[in-house]
């Protein structure tokens, strides 16, 4: 065991002794229990590996944690949660030691918790509302419920005890499912369920989309994305990767020619923005998805066994605020920067990325830059980058977004020497289905436009996660693809 | 799947593999590519442009040279093998349609893809002019293949060895001056090929037409390495391409990024190599030890 897991470990053994009987706590008792550290590797260390951070709670971390949940009959956790979670019986299950009936809990609302529990941007959800971190006047200081999401959720998966789902018998009915990222998982579990035959296209030689090509082994180790989609095999569902819809067979193809009853599009938000600044066609410009992908889907990091290359670089710059900005830069530092400095226009208090993720990057080194915007990529005579030049930026009033939108001060430029630029200010829709389906109506941003169903404008053609919501969350597409799933079994039932 | 039907060395290490790929053989069109990987866990995903299909057969012929760790290992394959991964048709088919005077220049290995088209521009009712272009006399390529697809076809080598002495844009350029000029060029080969192709016709106003073969990982929009900037806006090979106007593409930019991984790609071709040295020493070892015997 890690010494850091150790001394948590050995603390909340000694708390939860001193504490008593659990069943007679009062909430005044439990209020006073702070939240439970969660062990991660040392940022020392961790900088030179791809093993995950955030090692998990041990059996004692997560009883005592789960203490501190107030029970509120209102239960503003669960109003938070997009996919309404049941989560004080969920925890109320853990603090009894009753691991496996919290896991059954979470799962009546969520398939993939040991996911969720790791990427979801709790303090903005569940924990938000959270009585316990209203009274800390922290939502941070909250119950740790992903914390506790993903102890139950990987104890399961550790010890073998999940059970296939069970499978409805042959409808005859087929559905076919356009891409493999959350959204898609989802849907397909929900489907096959209810008995009909169901086949997932992926585009790339694995599946999980942005769950394999974009988060990082050290915030989602693979082997827990293989593990979920290979229980969706083992359910009946089949999967066919390297197989691109709209160019591999078009969305029409499958279902008028192909026999196909339905389909569901979950193609993503896979279309990498860029900052529109000169210099962005420079040698060691590259979308954070591309510099992503390489690492986490081919292996880059891998060196002397991977084919695929990575660029060396040793000053690095982000574009962005965001989780992926993070990763990125998380990366860099991992595949061996001596400097790695995010910049984002705004300042911390309005990025989007996980709070954890903030910190984790901070402790591992990566510099700050806030209020800065990228005005230009600097490069030499064969086009290589040698800097990026920043101007200083002020808050003004605040814009569409609600955010306050930063204004340059003038004359403030300033150029970074770095020899790599990384762009994460988010992506658009991949256009591959809507261009080559004509039935599907988008918006003014590529988004597919969906009813209150989730159906598209071509029947029994369903639609959900990032390609109808822009870029959003893991556990908001899965609960998207969910509701879809519902839609489309109606559909299929004749009930729809 | 991807089961390879066969192979032929066309020069020193210049490969054809046919595989079976029926739904890329189905869906295909002139111009378009498709993305393989020679291993599965630990390859790269590297373009290449599809030479030919055969529906009926459910077949699909791609044409390579073995200078990367991929096409190396490519290589190495034998009828019977199978592909571990292969994405496709991806990218745009060629604009075909009845321009009337069509040229082709293929460069190289380019060649084979400028196949495919100069069979559906004929298809189409124009009259095809092909410029086959090569090094040297061995590494003229699919000569009677083009010979069969098009009206007329020159041969130049840059050494003199075969056909004409000198460069593709010779001939081309004799052609934009003559009193029956293309009314329409389309190029493909090495970027350096097709950016002096291009530039000879833009002085004649000649739409000129090349098909673009950048760095790309999923050949699909999502990484964005592919970008070129044409005619000073930021273009996706694979979802916007693989054909561009040759006159409007930035290639001194272009050739400058698909030089961005060469100390690697140098080193791992050193490492797939030195790996078949190894195989190949083995390979003497245990001849040398039956002799013995």
């Amino acid at each position: 065991m890690n010494a850091q897991v150790e001394t948590l470990d050995a603390a909340a053994r000694a708390e939860l002794d001193a504490l008593g009987d659990l069943g007679s706590l009062a909430p005044a008792v439990r209020s006073k229990i702070a939240q439970r550290e969660m062990p991660s590797q040392d940022p020392k260390t961790r900088v030179s590996n791809m093993d995950e951070v955030a090692l998990g709670y041990t059996e004692a971390m997560a009883r005592l944690e789960a203490q501190r949940c107030l029970q509120c009959p209102t239960k503003p956790c669960t109003a938070g949660c997009p996919v309404a979670i049941d989560i004080p019986r969920f925890i109320k299950a853990v603090a009894c030691g009753d691991d496996a009936g919290a896991v059954a809990t979470i799962k009546e609302s969520s398939l993939l918790p040991s996911i969720c529990g790791r990427v979801c941007p709790q303090e903005r959800q569940c924990m938000k509302g959270c009585t316990v971190g209203k009274i800390a006047r922290d939502p941070a200081k909250a119950v740790a419920i992903g914390r506790l999401e993903r102890y139950v959720a990987d104890l399961e998966r550790e010890r073998g005890e999940e059970s296939v789902p069970a499978v409805a018998p042959p409808t005859g009915k087929r559905v076919a499912v356009v891409g493999s990222g959350p959204a898609s998982l989802a849907f397909a579990a929900d489907v096959r369920r209810a008995g009909h035959e169901v086949v997932v296209f992926e585009a790339l030689h694995k599946c999980g989309g942005v769950l394999s090509y974009g988060i990082p082994e050290f915030r989602l180790p693979k082997a827990i994305v293989e593990h979920e989609v290979e229980s969706l095999r083992r359910m009946g569902v089949e999967i066919r990767t390297d197989f691109v819809v709209g160019r591999s067979r078009s969305l029409s193809d499958l279902l008028s020619e192909d026999g196909f009853d339905a389909a569901f599009v979950g193609s993503g938000a896979g279309l990498p923005r860029f900052a529109g600044i000169p210099g962005e066609n420079l040698v060691g410009v590259f979308s954070a998805n591309e510099y992503l992908t390489r690492s986490n889907l081919m292996k880059a990091y891998a060196e002397g066994r991977a084919d695929t290359p990575f660029y060396h670089a040793r000053r690095v710059a982000v574009l962005g605020g965001g989780n992926v900005a993070m990763d990125a830069a998380r990366t860099a530092l991992r595949l061996g920067a001596e400097a790695v400095h995010l910049v984002y226009r705004r300042t911390e208090a309005e990025m989007p990325a996980r709070a954890e993720e903030v910190a984790h990057a901070k402790e591992e080194g990566v510099v700050f830059r806030t209020l800065s915007a990228p005005t230009r990529v600097v490069g030499d005579e064969n086009d290589v980058v040698t800097g990026l030049e920043t101007v200083r930026c002020e808050l003004g009033e605040p814009d569409a977004s609600g955010r306050r939108s930063p204004v340059p001060v003038p004359g403030s430029e300033e150029v970074l020497p770095v020899d790599c630029v990384i762009v994460a200010i988010g992506n658009s829709s991949n256009p591959l289905v809507p261009l080559t389906t004509p039935e599907i109506r988008t918006d003014s941003k590529g988004r597919i436009v969906v009813d209150a169903n989730h159906e598209t404008t071509m029947r029994n053609v369903f639609a959900g996660g990032d390609i109808v919501l822009g870029a959003a969350t893991v556990i908001l597409a899965m609960g998207e693809g969910r509701a879809a799933a519902r839609a489309c079994n109606a559909r299929l039932a004749g009930a729809l | 799947m991807n089961r390879i039907v066969s192979k032929r060395l066309l020069a020193n290490d210049l490969c054809e593999l046919e595989f079976e790929a029926p739904h890329i053989a189905r869906g295909h069109k002139a111009g378009q590519f498709l993305v393989l990987q020679a291993d599965h866990d630990w390859g790269e995903r590297i373009p290449l442009t599809i030479a030919d299909a055969n529906e009926s057969a459910g077949t699909v012929t791609v044409v390579f040279q073995a200078v990367g760790a991929t096409t190396i290992k490519l290589a190495r394959f034998n009828p019977g093998d199978c592909i571990p991964d292969v994405l496709g048709p991806l990218g745009n088919p060629s604009d075909v349609r009845k321009f009337g005077r069509v040229v082709l220049c293929g460069g190289g290995i380019g060649v084979a893809p400028i196949h495919p088209i100069a069979q559906a521009m004929r298809a189409a009712g124009n009259h095809v002019t092909s410029i086959l272009a090569a090094r040297t006399k061995d590494l003229v390529i699919f000569e009677n293949r083009m010979r069969a697809a098009s009206d007329e076809v020159i041969v130049c080598t840059d050494d003199g060895s075969y056909g004409r002495k000198g460069l593709v844009t010779a001939p081309l350029k004799e052609m934009c001056e003559s009193a029956t000029p293309p009314d329409r060029v389309i190029a493909i080969g090495p970027p350096v090929m097709m950016k002096f192709c291009a530039a000879t016709t833009k002085p004649f106003g000649i739409p000129t037409i090349v098909s673009l073969n950048t760095i790309m990982i999923d050949g699909t929009g999502m990484c964005g390495g592919c970008r070129v900037m044409v005619g000073g806006k930021m273009k996706f090979v694979c979802v916007d391409g693989p054909d561009f106007d040759g006159h409007e593409v930035d290639w001194d930019n272009m050739m400058k990024r698909m030089r961005a991984f060469r100390p690697f790609e140098e080193e791992a071709r050193r490492r797939v190599r030195d790996h078949e040295c190894n195989i190949d020493k083995a390979a003497r070892a245990i001849a040398a030890a039956k002799e013995d015997r």
